[in-house]
């Protein structure tokens, strides 16, 4: 009874905060409204026993991703309202024929594989968090690896594309040293 | 009241259809970002679902890459979209459909 309480709860908090996400003309409405979409769908991650998951899916995405969009946004113009796309007829009739297509075959998929077998089951008498370390560690540990070094690759070309000119401290140069280095600026972007 | 598998794989779909709208019908490209954070969100959900209707932990192992690979994705791509928007003043997709290089 609690569990379905629960449920529709966040389901139809989710969808108004992820639908506020894409509507809105305002990005800091829709910043905003994602994070807390994001922290939502942590709750279906607790109601399925997926205990670990809820605490990455709030600590990576509320706490990571969203930090990282909106220090992003502090580079871009926030306060314009967004323009909207009116629109490639082919690509909008491509994508709803596309979706259409997918939810026949998401729902047609769990009665062809009625029969299916777990391929790691859950453990007896272990947390969640301790039956997914169990099989991370043993039969997944390479892509654990290359995830990890996906995500140094990441960390890299971030501080190489965006941390350019990061050298110079505005409050540690002279006045004329900030006009110079605005001048330098103005003659060649980056 | 049994809250089925089917429950969770309906809002999977719901969610992921709502990303697709913003897909569609977004210009500016942080906004698109945000459309394809929803898509990934609804296949997490459903991953998480079918993990623990089956009794498989490897749904669980798929969200977990999952979520990484969309960390790794948001470095570089607002990365990408500051060097854009330091060159050109703006993130508009019309505007980047010509690879001039």
């Amino acid at each position: 009874m609690f569990e379905a309480i629960a449920f529709y709860l966040f389901a139809f908090l989710t969808t108004v905060m992820f639908f506020i996400a894409v509507t809105t003309t305002q990005a800091l409405h829709a910043l905003t409204a994602l994070a807390a979409g994001m922290i939502f769908i942590s709750a279906f991650f607790f109601i399925l026993g997926a205990d670990f998951l809820g605490a990455i899916q709030i600590v990576v995405y509320s706490g990571a991703v969203m930090a990282l969009y909106a220090f992003g946004m502090m580079f871009f113009d926030t306060t314009r309202d967004v323009k909207e796309k009116n629109g490639n007829k082919y690509i909008v009739f491509g994508l709803s024929i596309l979706a259409a297509v997918l939810v026949v075959v998401i729902f047609a998929a769990p009665m062809v594989t009625n029969n299916i077998v777990a391929l790691h089951p859950m453990i007896e008498g272990a947390g969640n968090t301790q039956e997914l370390g169990m099989v991370l560690f043993t039969k997944y540990l390479v892509p654990f690896e290359v995830a990890a070094v996906m995500l140094l690759v990441a960390m890299v070309s971030g501080i190489v594309l965006a941390g350019k000119k990061m050298d110079l401290s505005l409050t540690l140069m002279s006045d004329a040293e900030i006009i110079d280095a605005k001048k330098e600026q103005h003659k060649k972007v980056l | 009241m049994e809250i089925g598998l089917n429950h969770y794989l309906v809002l999977s779909t719901l969610l992921f259809a709502i990303g697709l709208i913003g897909v569609m019908r977004r210009k500016n490209l942080l906004l698109l970002f945000f459309a394809t954070e929803i898509l990934l969100n609804s296949v997490n959900i459903a991953f998480a679902a079918i993990s623990h209707y089956y009794g498989d932990l490897t749904g669980q192992l798929f969200v977990f890459f999952v979520i990484a690979i969309a960390a790794s994705e948001v470095a570089v791509g607002l990365g990408l979209l500051i060097v854009w928007h330091k060159r050109h003043g703006n993130i508009d997709l019309d505007h980047m459909s010509t690879m001039k290089g």
